[in-house]
């Protein structure tokens, strides 16, 4: 029998407000446990929840930014569970009127071509706090910093069929966040993660088939395995006759497998109703249409301002603005750098990407500003330095933290470019080598590099190429 | 009397501290007394005052409810579970009162978290009626009305989700304001059901009722369902006149549960409106009576939810030996709230369930908004509505707790302003077999000022407001 995959993400995205989605307690992280609850936070007696607007703003940013309705009016419920990091003894989330409804996105499926990806609903809700079970023996802690931090719960529609369109759509819904500044899409501390409900239904079929929840996936990685692992596991049972039982599943990264964590009968019924703590939130057009006036420019309009502004191409352009920091990066140089663009695209590419693997840094901490980076490609523009030597001169400036033209003139690295010097090089080289100079002679031109190696090295690579190739050929002909 | 120095911050409150000492014993009114703070601030008070320069409030002593958090003064909501909780923050109304120099005397005893029409749901023990030690002087504010029907406070704050200040004061003989949902801030006031739930003012006449709403009222950006009006002067509009005014008075009120004597008293006191030019009309509110069963189905399912965070973890009762994290809840929960809290909490546990949502919780939101457009409608044509407080005047102590339904009976003619949101008033007008009998008027949203106006101008004509209870040493 022949399946096809159904896969419905929820992602969870912190959203980057000073304070607190109820309280005015700051939403830091990695702050000493419990320093960041205020007594709102903690769930006291008597206390009551008051609005963040800028969190409501966020999500009108968010909603339209992927072309969806922004409720004028939406509800706060209650969902209401016990847990020991639930201070309340209820979530304040948004139940069946969400601020945000009926959007879209498009992403590329496995043949490359576009598909388009529904997106239910985007909700405002706080988070709980945290349960520390190893750092205590037999006791749990409770860290409640994060209890209230406010939360953007994106629903999609589950409309994509592969592990890989799955992560398709989380990279866009992260490319967007960043894009409008609501989440720092950190994932390894929980600022943008996501439950995937995935199920199986024979091909050609519309009825979705039972679905099963993986819970809490931090990283592109673990969700595209964790889907992986999952399809393959219901097809198995399927393909027996068995059922799939409706329930809610971990992923184990170091055995790499999803196991139970509750059925559907262990759910609990979480009893939502609107909170009367909160009045309706109603959102006036004007203040949407303010909004989206403010809407910075988005992935597909800077692709399309760096082909026809910059004129680099449409793949690197692509690549660029892929990475919100990374585009950022790429416009300072540019808009420093006197020269073709192309060359700063390409070594940001290659040259700036592979320097930040290796060190292990983002952008962000990068110790070569787009104002030193400029003035090295300027520096091979103008002929100072070939572009070898500036891999070079790049190195040294990461390592030594040292200005460009100090490292060229402290190093004595400045292209030659005298063409009595290059010709006295080129002289000596051809005297040293008379015997490849007999073969160049009698038609193997490949040995035309070799002398031009022997110059490069003679110069410690400071000759400049063009002018090597030039003379060299004027000088056998003679 | 304070502001001509006739008498000292200082010696009121010596003179009711020693009352309280004299007849809390057997009133038990007081579940925490605020002694050493209290006489400080008197005597900063009487500096004050003699400085010429005083607060509106200053000097005065009032008695809180123990529903109001009061920073360093310990508040139990009547219950075991917050049996040594010391808040660390005053709710607004309580700063309210204080930033205009009042002094907060003690905290009352009432109904375990509100909830209860008799005041024998406390953990503290029951409250007991001045005028009869042997009834009860209604609830959950109890404790308030007592103290200032007894003399030990001039005046008390108290809370009203479906009747809780105007049916203790009917059975004491005070008046007892609830003002419009959204006057006062809930701030700090501990959450029986939130969106019922109203801080008000237990007092011996209209007129001390106005100069503390005056304080006590107002916006709080803390409290988002609190209502950005002016708070008017309502001391200032106390004698206008009230010739014209039109009062509907529904049909549903006088039901085969009124008795007879309590039916004649009420149209008695009518009869003090028509001199001094009230007009009555007799009108109908169709979905009154469903406004009982309605309150049993939002209050308890609001309840259920506000009180899931007293879990014993971060405060409150906490139990030593626990087998795992159900056990914990359980018997944390199951120790530290008494019966009718914990019967409240299943009920509204049960009307939020799924498959009885529609059933119940959506419903009764139905109704509540039939309830509250009767009321709209009533209004274009009248100015207030009046009828009586309650069915009865005081009952006594253990005759109705082990019924809740015929407890939860008793608040019949005061849920529905709650479930409107409306202000309504109970003054004293009269008594019934020598117990204390009171009026209810009810009025439109903010429409505070009409109520005080309305009794205030009665009061004038009439004295059963200044009845006092016997066997207690004149004030």
């Amino acid at each position: 029998m022949e399946w096809e995959v159904v896969i419905g993400l929820e992602i969870h995205a912190q959203l980057a407000c000073k304070s607190k989605i109820f309280s005015g307690s700051s939403t830091n992280f990695g702050i000493e446990q419990n320093t960041q609850a205020s007594l709102i936070d903690l769930g006291y007696p008597g206390v009551l929840p008051v609005l963040n607007r800028e969190a409501v703003v966020m999500a009108i940013k968010f909603g339209l930014a992927v072309n969806a309705q922004i409720a004028e009016r939406s509800i706060f419920a209650r969902k209401n569970y016990f847990y020991p990091d639930l201070p309340k003894g209820y979530q304040i989330s948004q139940y069946e009127l969400p601020i945000v409804f009926n959007g879209s996105l498009e992403i590329q499926d496995q043949n490359g071509s576009q598909k388009r990806i529904g997106i239910t609903r985007a909700h405002l809700e706080e988070d709980a706090g945290k349960s520390i079970h190893d750092k205590f023996k037999q006791e749990t802690a409770i860290d409640l910093n994060r209890a209230g931090t406010p939360l953007l719960e994106i629903v999609s529609e589950p409309e994509m069929s592969s592990p890989k369109e799955a992560i398709a759509y989380m990279q866009k819904i992260h490319q967007i966040v960043k894009y409008l500044k609501i989440c720092d899409g950190n994932m390894q501390e929980g600022s943008f993660r996501c439950d995937a409900n995935v199920s199986l239904r024979l091909k050609g079929t519309k009825k979705l088939g039972t679905r099963t929840e993986i819970k809490n996936l931090n990283s592109f990685k673990f969700v595209e395995k964790a889907i992986a692992y999952e399809v393959v596991r219901q097809k198995e049972l399927l393909d027996e006759g068995k059922e799939i039982i409706q329930e809610t599943r971990l992923y184990d990264s170091d055995l790499n497998e999803t196991r139970t964590m509750r059925t559907k009968e262990e759910e609990n019924d979480y009893r939502y109703f609107p909170d009367p703590d909160l009045l309706p939130l109603e959102i006036d057009p004007s203040m949407i249409e303010q909004i989206r006036s403010q809407l910075p420019e988005l992935f597909e309009a800077k692709v399309l301002r760096y082909v026809n502004d910059y004129g680099i191409k449409e793949n690197d352009a692509i690549e660029i603005a892929n990475t919100i920091e990374l585009a950022c990066y790429f416009e300072e140089v540019a808009s420093v750098f006197n020269g073709n663009n192309q060359l700063v695209a390409s070594w940001l590419l290659t040259e700036l990407l592979s320097v930040l693997n290796k060190e292990g840094v983002s952008i962000d901490e990068f110790s070569v500003s787009p104002k030193s980076f400029a003035k090295l490609l300027q520096r091979i523009t103008d002929g100072t330095i070939s572009g070898k030597i500036a891999k070079d001169v790049f190195a040294s400036m990461v390592h030594e933290k040292k200005e460009v033209d100090f490292i060229i003139q402290s190093k004595g690295l400045e292209q030659i470019s005298d063409m009595s010097e290059i010709e006295a090089i080129i002289v000596e080289v051809l005297q040293a080598f008379p015997n490849q100079l007999q073969e160049y002679l009698e038609g193997k031109e490949k040995i035309l590099s070799f002398f031009v190696g022997q110059v490069m090295q003679r110069t410690k690579g400071r000759a400049n190429p063009t002018l090597v190739n030039e003379i060299l050929k004027e000088k056998i002909k003679k | 009397m304070l502001r001509s120095r006739d008498i000292s911050s200082h010696e009121i409150l010596d003179m009711y501290m020693q009352r309280i000492s004299d007849h809390d014993t057997s009133l038990n009114c007081y579940i925490t007394l605020n002694k050493d703070a209290a006489l400080k601030k008197s005597i900063q008070a009487d500096r004050l005052i003699e400085s010429g320069d005083p607060l509106p409030l200053t000097g005065i002593p009032y008695a809180g409810k123990d529903i109001f958090c009061t920073q360093g003064v310990k508040t139990t909501c009547g219950s075991k579970m917050l049996e040594n909780f010391i808040p660390p923050y005053d709710a607004t109304v309580i700063s309210n009162l204080n930033n205009q120099g009042a002094i907060l005397m003690g905290k009352t005893n009432m109904d375990e978290f509100a909830m209860g029409s008799s005041n024998e749901t406390s953990y503290f023990g029951p409250v007991h009626n001045p005028w009869d030690l042997a009834r009860s002087p209604g609830g959950s504010s109890g404790g308030s009305a007592v103290a200032v029907a007894a003399g030990l406070a001039p005046i008390a704050l108290g809370t009203d989700t479906g009747g809780s200040i105007r049916q203790p004061a009917a059975f004491t003989g005070i008046t007892g304001l609830k003002p419009s949902y959204g006057r006062c801030s809930r701030y700090g006031m501990i959450a029986f059901a939130s969106s019922l739930d109203q801080a008000g003012i237990l007092a011996l006449t209209a007129e001390d009722t106005a100069i503390l709403l005056e304080s006590l009222a107002g916006f709080d950006p803390l409290d988002s369902t609190s209502v950005e009006t002016t708070v008017p002067k309502y001391s200032q509009s106390l004698n206008a006149s009230i010739e014209g005014k039109v009062v509907g008075i529904p049909k549903e009120f006088f039901d085969e549960g009124l008795d007879a004597e309590s039916e004649q008293l009420f149209f008695e006191a009518i009869k003090v409106y028509e001199s001094l030019g009230v007009q009555f009309k007799d009108i109908s509110l169709p979905h009154l009576s469903l406004s009982v069963p309605t309150y049993y189905v939002v209050a308890p399912a609001e309840c259920s939810s506000n009180l899931a965070r007293y879990d014993g973890i971060r405060y409150g009762y906490r139990h030593d030996e626990t087998d795992d994290l159900d056990d914990f809840y359980l018997t944390n929960r199951q120790i530290g709230f008494g019966a009718e809290v914990k019967r409240r909490i299943i009920t509204g546990t049960y009307v939020l369930s799924t498959g009885y949502y529609d059933a119940y919780y959506l419903k009764a939101q139905k109704v509540r908004q039939l309830i509250s457009k009767d009321f709209k409608q009533a209004f274009q044509d009248i100015d207030a509505v009046m009828g009586p407080t309650t069915q009865t005047p005081a009952f006594k102590i253990g005759e109705k707790i082990d019924d809740p339904v015929t407890m939860y009976m008793n608040d019949i003619y005061t849920i529905s302003a709650n479930l409107a949101g409306l202000p309504a008033i109970s003054h004293p007008c009269g008594f019934v077999q020598n117990l204390p009998f009171g009026l209810q008027i009810i009025a439109p949203h903010f429409a505070e000022a009409e109520l005080l106006n309305l009794t205030h101008l009665f009061q004038q004509e009439t004295d059963w407001h200044q009845k006092q209870p016997p066997d207690l040493n004149k004030v």
